[in-house]
C-alpha cells in the first residue's frame, strides 16, 4: 500500500497553509529524513521529511497551491518494492487524526475542590515542659534536632556556617554538624537556590536560608518554577523536600530593598507551603513540621521578632501541623486574623478594646498556605465581624484573600464588611516618622475593630 | 538502551585486521589498534538512529495535530548523548534543557512512555501533564526536561552535590546550549561546582544557534570550552558529530569528576537540522548551510560508512532499521491509543499529601 503523506500543521492553531514546493519529483526515491516539499505559513516555513523510505509515486497537491487544509494527502510515496501500478485504486481520504479517547466525560466543578474549607489538621494539645527562650534559639533549636533525627537534612546559605548566622539564627550548628551539612555559600543566590533543589530532587532535604526573603527575589524563578512545579509537571514523579526560610517583612530603618513582607507573593503559587511563626512555640513547631513535610515549604520569620523570648515546648516531638491557625486570644464580638510579626500587635489591640468593652477573637494564621479557612470561618459565625491585618502592601494581599474567602464561605454571618489593616502602598522610606507611618500600628486596629462594630 | 562500557573487552568482536584501523587512542577494554569494534559500532548506530526515527515520528505526529505547543527535535545532534552515556555508570544522573526526547531515550526510558506524553496521554511519563519538555524518571535517574533556558544548570549542579553528600560514586552530566550559557546562574554554579569539587560535567550543545540567533551574534567569545576559565574549570572542544570522539572525551571527562578532581566542561560543536520548534521561520541560516551539513557531517552516516568500510552486510543495518522502525511505529501507536488523563488528575501531583 502507498504511503499517504498528509499536510503537516506548523502549529496547533494552523487549519491550513500553502504547498510553495516540492522538492522531489514523481519517479524520484526518497529515503527517510529526505525533504520532500516546502510548505509555508504567514508566521514559518517548513520542510517536509519523508519518514519511510521508497519512490515518490504521485503528487496530488501542485506546487504553489494555496490554502490546502492541515491532513489533506498531498502525495504518495511507493514502499520498497511497489511499482506504479499500487497507485491505482488509491482511496485517497484525509485520514483525520486519532482523536484521543474519551474515557472520561464528566466535566470537573472546579469551585467545589477548590473554594471549599478544607478540613484542617487536628493539632495536638502540647501540655509537657515548656523553657523560655528567644524565637532565634527556638528556630535553631528546630533545626538542630531534626538534623540530628535525620542525616539527609542538612542548612545551607550566607553566612551559616563560621559566622554563626547573619542573625546568629545557626548558632553552633556548624560544630556540631560539620561543613558538610552546614554549608557556607557564596552570596549567589540564584545559584544555590537551583542547587538546593536539585539536591531535593536527589533526595537529600536542603534548609535553604536566605538572610532576608528580599534576596530571594533573585531566586524566586528556582522557588516557583523548579521547586513549585516538579511534582505537578512529572506527574508525581519527583518529589521536592525542601525548606526555603529567612528573614521576611519590615525591618527597622532599611528602607525599601530591604524592608518587604512576601507573604502574598509565595502564597499565590500552587506546590508551595507557606508559613509564617510569629512566638518561639511556632517558630519551632512549624519550621520542624516545613523539615519533616515532603513539599516544598517557605517559612517566613521576621528580624524584631528573634530576639523576642516565648515559653517553647521541649519536646524533640513538638510539631505543629501546616494548615492549622491557633486562637491566641477567644472573644465575641470580633474577630482578628494576623500572622507573624502583627499577632503581637492584634494582641496589644484587644487589650485596649478590651477595656472599652469590646472583646476580640484573635487568630494567629500560623500557615498562609494552606489557610485554615474553617477556623476564621467558625470565628466569624460567633463574632460575625473581621479585620484582618498584615505588614504587607494591601493590593492583592492576604487581607484580600480572606475577604474573598468570606464573601464566599461566610456571607450571611457578617453583619460589616471586612475590613483590611495593611502597610501603606508605597515602597518602605528610610525617615523614622515615614517608615512608622508606613507600618500598622495598634490604633489602626483598634479602629478598624470599631468600625466593623459600628463604635 | 546500552548504557555502558562495563563489558568485559573479550565480549567484544574487534575490527578486522587489516580494515581501517581508528586512529588516537584506545578507549577502555578494547585492544590499542583499535577505537571500536563491530559490535559498539552497530550499537551506536541502533540507538542514534533510534533518536532520529523516534523526533521524525514526532514531527508527523505534530502535523496531524496530536502533539500540541512547543516540540523541540533533536535531529543532526544524537551522537552527544548517545555518546556521552556510553561513559555512564548505572548511578549517573543526567538533566538537560526542553531539547530532551534524545536523552530520556539514551538513558533507557521507554520510547511509548516518551510519545504518550508528548501526545498529553494518561500513559506518558508526567500522566500527560508535563509534554514535551518535561519528564522525569528516577529508575533512569533522568532529572528532565526543564523549560527555563539555563535553569537545569544550577539543579544539576544540586544533583552533583547530592552524589557527593551521598557517597555514591556518581557524575551528573547537565546538559545546556549555546543559547543558555549567557544565563547569569551558570557562572553562579561554576564557581560553586569549581570550590567545592562537585562531580559534574558540563555538556555544552552547541549547535550554532540559540533560537534565530547564532552564536556570534549573541556571545562576546564564542570558544564555550573556555567558560569555565574564571572558575578554573578545565574544558575541552569535541566534534560532537563523531560518537567516537563523543564517547572518548566524555570517558576522560567521567574519570576526571568521579576521581574528585571537580567538574569539567565538554563544548561539543554539533547541529540542529530542524526549527527551534515547531513554527520556525527559517529565515537565520540558509538552506545550503543545512544541507551541507547533512550532507557532510551526518552522525548517523558516518557511523554506517564505518561499518560498510569494516565489511560489514548492509543487511545487518538493514535489520536495525527495521528493529528501530517498529519500536517507533509501536510508541506512536500507543502515544495514540493511550486516552487523555483523567479530569481529577487536575488535582493531583500539587502536593504530596503527608
Ligand atoms: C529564561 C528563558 N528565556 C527565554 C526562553 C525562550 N527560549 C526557549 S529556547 C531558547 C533558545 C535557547 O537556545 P540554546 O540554549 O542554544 O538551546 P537549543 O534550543 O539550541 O537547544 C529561548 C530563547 C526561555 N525558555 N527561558
Ligand atoms: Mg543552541
Amino acid at each position: 500500500m502507498p504511503i499517504q503523506v498528509l499536510m503537516p500543521a506548523l502549529s496547533p492553531t494552523m487549519t491550513d497553509g500553502k504547498l510553495s514546493k516540492w522538492l522531489k519529483s514523481e519517479g524520484d526515491a526518497v529515503a527517510a529524513g529526505d525533504a520532500i516539499a516546502e510548505i509555508e505559513t504567514d508566521k514559518a516555513t517548513m520542510e517536509i521529511e519523508a519518514v519511510d523510505d521508497g519512490v515518490m509515486g504521485r503528487i496530488l497537491v501542485a506546487e504553489g497551491t494555496e490554502g490546502v487544509a492541515v491532513n489533506a494527502p498531498i502525495a504518495l510515496i511507493l514502499e520498497d518494492g511497489e511499482d506504479a501500478s499500487a497507485l491505482d485504486g488509491v482511496a485517497i481520504a484525509p485520514a483525520p487524526a486519532k482523536t484521543p479517547s474519551v474515557a472520561h466525560e464528566q466535566a470537573v466543578t472546579v469551585d467545589a475542590e477548590i473554594n471549599a474549607p478544607s478540613p484542617a489538621p487536628m493539632e495536638s494539645v502540647y501540655d509537657g515542659p515548656v523553657k523560655n527562650m528567644t524565637v532565634r534559639e527556638a528556630l535553631r533549636d528546630a533545626m538542630a534536632e531534626e538534623m540530628r533525627r535525620n542525616d539527609t537534612v542538612f542548612l545551607m546559605g550566607e553566612e551559616v556556617g563560621q559566622y554563626q548566622g547573619a542573625y546568629k539564627v545557626s548558632q553552633g550548628l556548624l560544630d556540631e554538624f560539620g561543613d558538610m551539612r552546614v554549608v557556607d555559600t557564596p552570596i549567589t543566590e540564584y545559584g544555590f537556590t537551583g542547587l538546593g533543589t536539585g539536591a531535593a530532587m536527589a533526595g537529600l532535604r536542603p534548609i535553604v536560608e536566605f538572610m532576608t526573603f528580599n534576596f530571594a527575589m533573585q531566586a524566586i524563578d528556582h522557588i516557583i518554577n523548579s521547586a513549585a512545579k516538579t511534582l505537578y509537571m512529572s506527574g508525581g514523579a519527583i518529589s521536592c523536600p525542601i525548606v526555603f526560610r529567612g528573614a521576611n517583612g519590615a525591618a527597622s530603618r532599611v528602607a525599601a530593598q530591604h524592608s518587604q513582607c512576601f507573604a502574598s507573593w509565595y502564597a499565590h503559587c500552587p506546590g508551595l507551603k507557606v508559613v509564617a511563626p510569629w512566638s518561639g512555640e511556632d517558630a519551632k513547631g512549624l519550621l520542624k513540621a516545613a523539615i519533616r513535610d515532603p513539599n516544598p515549604v517557605v517559612v517566613l520569620e521576621n528580624e524584631l521578632l528573634y530576639g523576642q523570648s516565648f515559653d517553647v515546648p521541649e519536646s524533640d516531638d513538638f510539631v505543629i501541623p501546616i494548615g492549622k491557625a491557633k486562637i491566641e486570644r477567644a472573644g465575641a464580638d470580633v474577630t482578628i486574623v494576623a500572622f507573624s510579626i502583627m499577632v503581637g500587635v492584634a494582641l496589644e489591640a484587644a487589650e485596649q478594646l478590651a477595656a472599652e468593652g469590646i472583646e476580640a477573637e484573635v487568630i494567629n494564621l500560623r500557615s498562609i498556605r494552606p489557610l485554615d479557612t474553617e477556623t476564621i470561618v467558625a470565628s466569624v459565625k460567633k463574632t460575625n465581624r473581621l479585620v484582618t491585618l498584615e505588614e504587607g502592601w494591601p493590593y492583592a494581599g492576604i487581607g484580600s484573600e480572606i475577604a474573598a474567602q468570606m464573601m464566599e464561605n461566610a456571607f450571611d454571618y457578617l453583619d460589616a464588611p471586612v475590613n483590611r489593616v495593611c502597610g501603606v502602598d508605597v515602597p518602605m522610606p528610610y525617615a523614622a516618622n515615614l517608615e512608622a507611618l508606613a507600618l500598622p500600628k495598634t490604633t489602626h486596629v483598634v479602629e478598624a475593630a470599631k468600625a466593623v462594630c459600628y463604635r | 538502551m546500552a548504557r555502558a562500557s562495563a563489558k568485559p573487552a573479550s565480549a567484544k568482536k574487534t575490527a578486522a585486521a587489516g580494515k581501517k584501523p581508528g586512529p588516537q587512542k584506545a578507549a577502555r577494554g578494547r585492544p590499542s589498534s583499535s577505537r571500536y569494534t563491530e559490535e559498539e559500532l552497530l550499537g551506536y548506530y541502533r540507538d542514534m538512529l533510534m533518536i532520529r526515527r523516534f523526533e521524525e515520528k514526532a514531527g508527523q505526529l505534530y502535523g496531524m495535530g496530536l502533539i500540541g505547543g512547543f516540540c523541540h527535535l533533536y535531529i543532526g545532534q544524537e551522537a552527544v548523548i548517545t555518546g556521552v552515556m556510553k561513559a555512564a555508570e548505572k548511578q549517573d544522573s543526567t538533566i538537560t534543557s526542553y531539547r530532551d526526547h534524545g536523552h530520556m531515550l539514551a538513558c533507557g526510558m521507554d520510547p511509548k512512555g516518551v510519545m504518550a506524553e508528548l501526545t498529553g496521554r494518561e500513559g506518558g511519563y508526567s500522566k500527560g501533564k508535563g509534554g514535551s519538555m518535561h519528564m522525569f524518571s528516577t529508575e533512569a535517574n533522568f532529572y528532565g526536561g526543564h523549560g527555563i533556558v539555563g535553569g537545569q544548570v544550577p539543579l544539576g549542579t544540586g544533583l552533583a552535590f547530592a552524589h557527593r553528600y551521598k557517597k555514591d560514586n556518581g557524575v551528573c552530566y547537565c546538559y545546556f546550549g549555546d543559547g543558555a550559557v549567557n544565563q547569569g546562574q551558570i557562572y553562579e554554579s561554576f564557581n560553586m561546582a569549581s570550590l567545592w569539587k562537585l562531580p559534574i560535567i558540563y555538556i555544552i550543545e552547541n549547535n550554532k544557534y540559540g533560537m534565530g540567533t547564532s552564536i556570534e551574534r549573541a556571545s562576546a567569545t564564542t570558544e564555550l570550552y573556555s567558560r569555565g576559565a574564571a572558575h578554573g574549570i578545565p574544558g575541552k572542544q569535541v566534534n560532537g558529530m563523531n560518537i567516537l570522539d563523543v564517547r572518548d572525551a566524555a570517558m576522560d571527562a567521567a574519570g576526571h569528576a568521579r576521581s574528585g578532581k571537580g567538574p569539567i566542561i565538554l563544548e561539543m560543536k554539533t547541529y540542529r537540522y530542524r526549527g527551534h520548534s515547531m513554527s520556525d521561520p527559517a529565515k537565520y541560516r540558509s538552506k545550503e548551510e543545512v544541507q551541507k551539513v547533512r550532507s557532510e557531517s551526518d552522525p548517523i552516516d558516518l557511523v554506517k560508512q564505518m561499518l560498510l568500510d569494516n565489511g560489514f552486510s548492509e543487511d545487518r543495518l538493514k535489520e536495525i532499521d527495521k528493529e528501530v522502525k517498529a519500536v517507533v511505529s509501536e510508541a506512536a501507536t500507543f502515544a495514540q491509543d493511550s486516552p487523555e488523563p483523567h479530569p481529577s488528575e487536575l488535582f493531583t501531583d500539587v502536593l504530596i499529601e503527608a
